[in-house]
């Protein structure tokens, strides 16, 4: 057994998943709401990472940072995050609202649009080159924790702090406070929700716009991981997003949390050892196919996902 | 026997009895009245009749390949209407099977696999594998719900696309390149001109096969499999295998239009069946109206000739302003509100020009990118900032980006605005601000402006008219 490589896989499994988790979050919150699948999700994170990256430059590039790199790290964070929260809404808003009673197919095409109007609006606007975060600029490489085998760039424990910490708020929101039983009510039922008083419309906007601000949040933690971003990037992390929130059981916010972790791992280790596993004949680009694998298997043995409970049709 | 109209029915809801009947009196109404007594036959020569005499009215090759690839996009069209528009399935996988069908042409016509297969062979194998891998890829999302299936059919066309490109067997990206034109019973077809006929010829198969199967027992399920699967499934109804039927039909169509659009081609390559053109196909549906036959070949022609118009910038301009006017023109009620609009909108965008010039000339210096007639007219007319587009023809400064970003928000903005006059008057100054972001920003790069107005136009479809320009509404009661 090679621990350097297993070690190094399983904190690329991890930094991953923490990010895919923050995607499926905002997936599940919304089609636990609104039995709407957002297929623009994904695109919503690419314009967190531009955001990103925007703010990035505006404070001096990676090179020269006019202020300090914590201090960088927050302002990148929040501005993506009000600026997808915000387009969040605006999608709800005008994508969405006006098709509630309609066929289901309508929003999912409507959605389709969306992710199409985006993306090519970020084309149309920035070009198709890839933009670096450049971020091995930021913060050296070398900083971080060196143990035994394990060697983890202090970015990553960012990332994967900063993820759980979201998390962790979010499961506190939606437990522990008003808006969180709000919105716990209107998933459950929005005709019942709406007749005690609560105004499911809003609930709606705050959860469009919360779902949104954790994928912006997800899009700038890629860029500073994985480095580089262009228009086309929401579409995988979209995928894998919705995946890791059918994996954990859609609509369960520790479902979202532990499917993301398991598709990062998956997919981290499928890179790993495709190509040994199938004696090179695969290389690691059909990781994905680990992945989808992994998808029908659950759609096909445990729809429901790892904590959903079984969905009863009534008539 | 006629019943007294104003006692109430037995079996008729008032509301939607009153709402058929103002249809009926309406010219739409009686349109619609005059298709319906058409008979089928009559109905399938109008809709050929057009593109038979195509090929007379052109001379170009450039126009008779893009008459080719309309009738494999309507193909195409007509291959996604099963599973959207008669069982309300999203199937996003669709373009798949178009590739497959392709690709499974390469394999069995080209130089590359060393084989050379007839076509009166190849086509049909081709279907029929195809649609098994219609079946194949249905199959494990057979207990879904539609949201599912979209989702894994979406990962299926990524992982298709993956293989495409890195497998070594298709040779990448770089396609294969070395197919055999098309042989039907020995002869070759050589001229764009023969595959522009064979593809017609399918098309009149598929259209006929299509129209039978709408009229059968399959079809009438599945119709009612769209509008309650559950009621459906209580009346007895196959339910999975009605899906799964509606996906390897589908899939079998789309695998004919790959085998056709290989071969007039001459090579296939990944970047053909990708996302683009699978959402330009869901624009070609739901713009004709999902469901239609009619409508999704209205549709997919109209998609094909605006997507080549607005190739070129000085055609794209004409489309543009003729556009917008004839929109405004139809939507805004009273009929002389529209050409007040745009009247005030010349004025105004002639007084913001004047300004301009006097205030700051750097804003009015540069030239637009076209070079026709309405060029020349916009050009003393829109604001065009010197150096606003980079060489590349990307925005170069932050102006034309929050110009752009501007004109999305305040249209979004104006379909807020309930107040009729208000909104009239809002519209003078969003309207000339798109004329200058068409201007400075879309016109630069025609390419990606194409599916920039794609995307917005299938949100719009679906906000305003989800029923399409020539699909039915329908009247649900809740």
């Amino acid at each position: 057994m090679d621990w350097d490589k297993i070690v190094q896989l399983l904190v690329n499994g991890l930094t991953l998943g923490s990010v895919y988790a923050l995607v499926a979050l905002g997936f599940s919150m919304v089609y636990g709401i609104l039995k709407l699948l957002n297929l623009a999700h994904g695109d919503v994170l690419m314009v967190g990472a531009f955001i990103g990256w925007g703010v990035l430059g505006w404070l001096g590039g990676a090179q020269d940072p006019s202020v300090a790199v914590w201090i960088l790290l927050t302002l990148m964070v929040l501005a993506a995050m009000a600026g997808c929260g915000f387009l969040g809404v605006a999608i709800e808003r005008f994508a969405y609202r006006p098709l509630r009673r309609a066929p289901r197919i309508a929003p999912l095409i409507s959605a389709l649009g969306v992710s199409f109007f985006i993306q090519n609006s970020v084309l149309l606007l920035f070009g198709a080159n890839f933009r670096s975060y450049e971020s091995f600029d930021l913060v050296d490489v070398e900083v971080g924790i060196h143990w035994g085998p394990l060697n983890v760039w202090i970015l990553r424990i960012v990332v994967m702090a900063s993820a759980l910490a979201m998390m962790l708020g979010l499961w506190i929101l939606v437990t522990r406070t008003k808006l969180g039983r709000a919105m716990r009510a209107t998933a459950f039922d929005r005709e019942a929700a709406a007749m005690m008083g609560i105004d499911v419309d809003r609930v709606i906007v705050k959860t469009f716009f919360i779902g949104s601000a954790l994928a912006g949040a997800a899009g700038v933690l890629v860029g500073l991981v994985f480095g580089s971003i262009n228009h086309f990037m929401g579409f995988g992390y979209g995928l894998k997003g919705f995946t890791a929130a059918v994996v954990g059981g859609i609509g369960s916010i520790p479902g979202a949390m532990f499917g993301g972790i398991l598709i990062g791992l998956a997919e981290a280790f499928s890179v790993g050892y495709i190509e040994d596993v199938t004696f090179g004949r695969l290389g690691s680009a059909f990781s994905d196919l680990v992945v989808f694998l992994i998808l029908i298997g659950f759609m096909l043995l445990r729809p429901q996902g790892i904590f959903g409970k079984k969905d009863v049709k009534k008539v | 026997m006629s019943e007294p109209s104003d006692s109430p029915r037995i079996g008729v809801d008032e509301w939607v009895a009153s709402a058929e009947g103002r249809r009926e009196r309406s010219l739409a109404g009686r349109a619609e009245a005059l298709y319906e007594r058409t008979p089928a036959a009559v109905k399938l020569l109008a809709l050929v009749v057009p593109f038979a005499v195509f090929p007379q009215l052109v001379d170009s090759d450039y126009l008779m390949q893009v008459g080719v690839d309309t009738l494999v996009f309507v193909l195409l069209a007509l291959g996604l209407n099963v599973a959207v528009g008669w069982v309300g399935l999203l199937d996003l996988g669709f373009v798949a099977f178009f590739g497959l069908g392709a690709y499974l042409y390469a394999a069995v016509a080209s130089e590359y696999a060393g084989r050379s297969w007839d076509g009166m062979l190849a086509i049909p194998a081709i279907a029929i594998s195809v649609a098994v891998a219609g079946f194949l890829v249905g199959l494990p999302s057979r207990r879904l719900v539609g949201d599912y299936l979209a989702i894994v059919t979406l990962f299926f066309l990524q992982l298709w696309l993956v293989v495409l490109i890195n497998a070594s067997f298709t040779r990448g990206p770089n396609g294969i390149s070395d197919l055999y034109p098309l042989q039907l019973l020995g002869r070759e077809v050589v001229s764009l001109e023969g595959y522009y006929y064979v593809a017609l010829a399918f098309f009149v198969v598929i259209v006929s096969f299509l129209f039978l199967l709408n009229r059968s027992r399959t079809g009438r399920a599945w119709r009612a499999l769209r509008e309650d699967e559950l009621a459906a499934e209580l009346m007895t109804m196959p339910v999975n295998r009605l899906k799964l039927m509606a996906f390897a039909v589908g899939a079998g169509i789309a695998g004919v239009a790959g085998a056709l659009y290989a071969p007039s081609q001459g090579a296939v390559f990944p970047a053909n069946f990708d996302i683009l053109v699978l959402i330009t196909v869901y624009a070609m549906v739901v713009l004709g109206g999902a469901g239609s036959l009619l409508g999704v070949t209205v549709g997919a022609v109209l998609i094909m000739a605006v997507l080549e118009t607005l190739r070129d910038p000085s055609d794209a301009s004409w489309v543009f302003y003729g556009v917008v006017a004839i929109g405004l023109v139809a939507l805004m009620r009273p009929r002389w509100l529209a050409p007040a609009v745009l009247a005030a909108t010349v004025v105004f965008g002639m007084g913001v020009h004047e300004l301009a010039e006097r205030a700051r000339p750097s804003l009015v210096e540069g030239t637009t990118v076209g070079t026709a007639r309405i060029d020349e007219l916009v050009d003393s007319w829109v604001l065009v900032p010197e150096g606003a587009v980079g060489p590349d023809g990307l925005p170069a400064g932050a102006l034309a980006r929050l110009a752009y970003l501007g004109l999305v928000a305040s249209v979004l903005a104006l379909t807020l605005v309930r107040d009729r006059w208000l909104r009239a008057g809002l519209m003078v100054p969003v309207l000339y601000l798109a004329a200058c972001v068409w201007e400075n920003v879309l016109l630069a790069q025609p390419a990606v402006a194409r599916f920039v107005l794609i995307g917005a136009l299938l949100v719009a479809l679906m906000a305003f008219r989800p029923q399409g320009l020539l699909g039915r509404r329908r009247v649900e009661i809740v």
